[in-house]
């Protein structure tokens, strides 16, 4: 008996295995979401060193000539970067310097355009992944791209997050009228289709990034919070949130310490979710010239150069692109399969 | 219904009143005496406080009269008229054939659930997914239309009969290729959700073969929640293309919105989300109604 007692007490300090830690261990077992998991993290490095400038902090500059090929397809005739040369009038300059009312001056503007130093630098004829019409690097611009593109999904995603989770706490835990009014709320903003609310807002806000994410957070945030309002219904009269009411916790720390933490799982799928819609309803909103302003690069103004680029035969810039974003999408996607699997094992 | 109508006006109101730029100035022009100016306002009933001018905007859209567009002087009811028909040849046979190709498509990946083929299948979907329908339109439009000729690259008609055939091919079949992956992909954890009930285990211990248990008894009960995506997807064939307009310029009211957000052309996008919000919450009311019929166990109150 005696023997029987000490292992049951050994035994107790190994807590039961929490949530998260649970979930982890499932996620690990999982081969492509693992795999996912490296790919997207990778992508985070690359967007964290574009951010602070290590990488692809040049990508304005012109290094190549125009519509420079990929290296892979080597130094082939490039037509677009020698048309200038061709465009140079033939045969003998004509001396026109008795009738132009400017040719005393020539002289005096040569001498102040020595003054000033131009330096070109080389443009070289090859680039990893091609250059663009301004011989602009096209490895350089999609890095930068996938910063701004990134940036502005997850900035939105949890945006509408934070607005969905607390309108649908709200909602959900409290009920009556409040409930109600943010029941007439979310049927108003379900009704208008989305793209027409999207434009509806596009059509009053200006343009910039901080506007296409904040478009974006207004917009998206209904799907959020009917589950989380759900949710709330369910577990706000669950005994331990009415156990918390008896030692005294208030409303919002019932629904904020102690509900949140065990409705957080399905928050976290619902970001990543958004993370994925969102970007692409950026590069979308990009590519109609209504989402990042010109001095700033992102798949979708990438996506909006190429077409004009592709009728020419140049397809680097949009391959690129899309090659971009594909990858990270799809990891992305894969990624939240598998950490929704792993936090609810129920589904399958 | 009401309530949810009223709520979208007054959305629609105060997000043009407050965020909005000042409705004269737009209509004035960059070169405007204060004088015009004010008359345009007086002529617009914005030198009235907010409640009569709300007022003023619920008579429009009750009486279906939205006035004039202010780039093209084009009456707003006549835009819907004329916009309406090129939409719906495009986005009505997008529907029926994704739906129609997703479901057979669905049910096989679902029949081979958890082998190689299932897991294939799902990873080229997510690919396909995270491509953006822009390079689908963008190389498929360069591709079928511009280097091999099979279509042409742009353009629509008066008749009706030649848009289906000439124009709108390519468009619906770059859209029903693209919108396959996720219909497939969500159709298929449908079929899942049903192959795992109780009943099909029952019809495969009474000795039914595989084709009858998935054609009769799965499909059948599949049919609801796809019934119920079908229906979220509805209203979106009014706007819903507005890429595939705006790409291969076919005059329908999705590119007309697009135009109107670039002109700052408040009527038309006022009149189009109002309007499109009232016939979603119409089709919403027709689908629980229909629902009836499709599940004998809905009642409705």
């Amino acid at each position: 008996m005696a023997a029987i007692a000490e292992t049951a007490i050994a035994e107790e300090p190994t807590r039961s295995q929490g949530v998260w830690s649970a979930a982890w261990r499932r996620l690990r077992q999982d081969r492509i979401g693992v795999f996912c998991l490296g790919v997207v993290v990778a992508f985070m490095v690359m967007i964290l060193l574009a951010t602070v400038g290590a990488i692809a902090g040049g990508w304005q500059l012109e290094k190549g000539v125009p519509y420079a090929h990929p290296t892979f397809l080597g130094e082939r005739e490039n037509v677009e970067a020698k048309s200038v040369d061709l465009a140079a009038p033939k045969g003998p300059p004509v001396d026109i310097s008795d009738i132009d009312p400017l040719a005393p001056k020539y002289d005096e503007w040569k001498k102040r355009a020595k003054e000033i130093q131009v330096s070109s630098p080389p443009r070289s004829e090859t680039l990893p992944f091609g250059a663009d019409r301004w011989g602009r690097d096209v490895l350089a611009k999609s890095i930068k791209g996938a910063q701004i593109s990134i940036f502005v999904g997850v900035f939105a995603a949890v945006m509408a997050t934070c607005i969905g989770t607390v309108l649908g706490a709200t909602a959900g835990y409290f009920g009556g009228r409040a409930g109600d009014f943010l029941e007439w709320v979310y049927n108003v903003f379900t009704a208008i289709p989305n793209i027409l609310l999207i434009f509806a807002f596009a059509a009053v806000v200006g343009r910039g990034i901080d506007t296409v994410i904040v478009i974006l957070g207004l917009t998206g945030w209904t799907g959020i919070y009917r589950l989380v309002r759900a949710e709330y219904i369910k577990h706000s009269s669950r005994e331990y949130v009415r156990a918390a009411q008896a030692i005294g916790a208030s409303h919002a720390a019932r629904m904020f310490v102690h509900i949140l933490p065990n409705v957080s799982h399905v928050i976290l799928v619902q970001l990543s979710l958004l993370v994925v819609a969102f970007i692409k309803s950026e590069v979308i909103l990009s590519f109609l010239g209504l989402g990042v302003p010109i001095e700033m690069v992102s798949w979708g103004t990438m996506l909006a150069e190429a077409q004009t680029e592709l009728v020419i035969g140049k397809w680097w810039q949009l391959a690129s692109a899309t090659l971009f974003m594909a990858v990270f999408l799809t990891a992305f996607s894969l990624l939240t399969d598998a950490l929704r699997d792993a936090l609810d094992p129920k589904l399958r | 219904m009401v309530p949810t109508l009223a709520g979208v006006i007054l959305l629609v109101f105060f997000l043009f009143k407050f965020f909005g730029g000042d409705p004269a100035e737009i209509l004035a022009g960059q070169v405007a005496t204060q004088e015009q100016i004010d008359s345009i306002r007086r002529q617009l009933g914005l030198d009235q406080p907010w409640w009569v001018q709300l007022w003023i905007f619920v008579k429009q859209i009750l009486s279906f009269d939205f006035g004039k567009s202010w780039m093209t002087n084009e009456q707003v009811s006549n835009i819907f008229a004329s916009r309406l028909p090129a939409s719906l040849t495009v986005m009505v046979p997008i529907l029926v054939l994704e739906v129609c190709l997703a479901i057979p498509l669905a049910m096989l990946v679902a029949y081979y659930r958890g082998t190689l083929v299932d897991r294939s299948i799902v990873i080229v979907c997510v690919l396909g997914m995270s491509i953006s329908f822009l390079v689908y339109i963008i190389v498929g439009q360069y591709l079928f239309a511009f280097r091999l000729g099979w279509f042409p690259v742009q353009g629509w008609s008066d008749s009706f009969w030649k848009n289906l055939t000439t124009y709108a091919p390519l468009p619906i079949i770059l859209a029903t290729m693209v919108s396959l992956a996720p219909q497939t992909r969500l159709y298929r954890t449908f079929f899942l959700d049903e192959i795992g009930h109780d009943y099909v285990r029952t019809a495969r211990a009474k000795g039914l073969d595989e084709k009858r248990i998935l054609f009769t008894h799965v499909l059948r009960n599949a049919l609801i929640p796809i019934l119920t995506y079908v229906a979220l997807l509805l209203p979106g064939i009014f706007a819903g293309a507005f890429l595939i307009e705006i790409f291969f310029s076919i005059p329908g009211l999705g590119r007309e919105i697009y135009l109107a957000v670039n002109r700052s052309d408040y009527p038309v996008i006022q009149a189009v989300t109002i309007y499109l919000a009232a016939l979603t919450m119409i089709i919403n009311l027709a689908t629980d109604v229909l629902y009836k019929f499709v599940d004998p166990r809905v009642v409705l109150k």
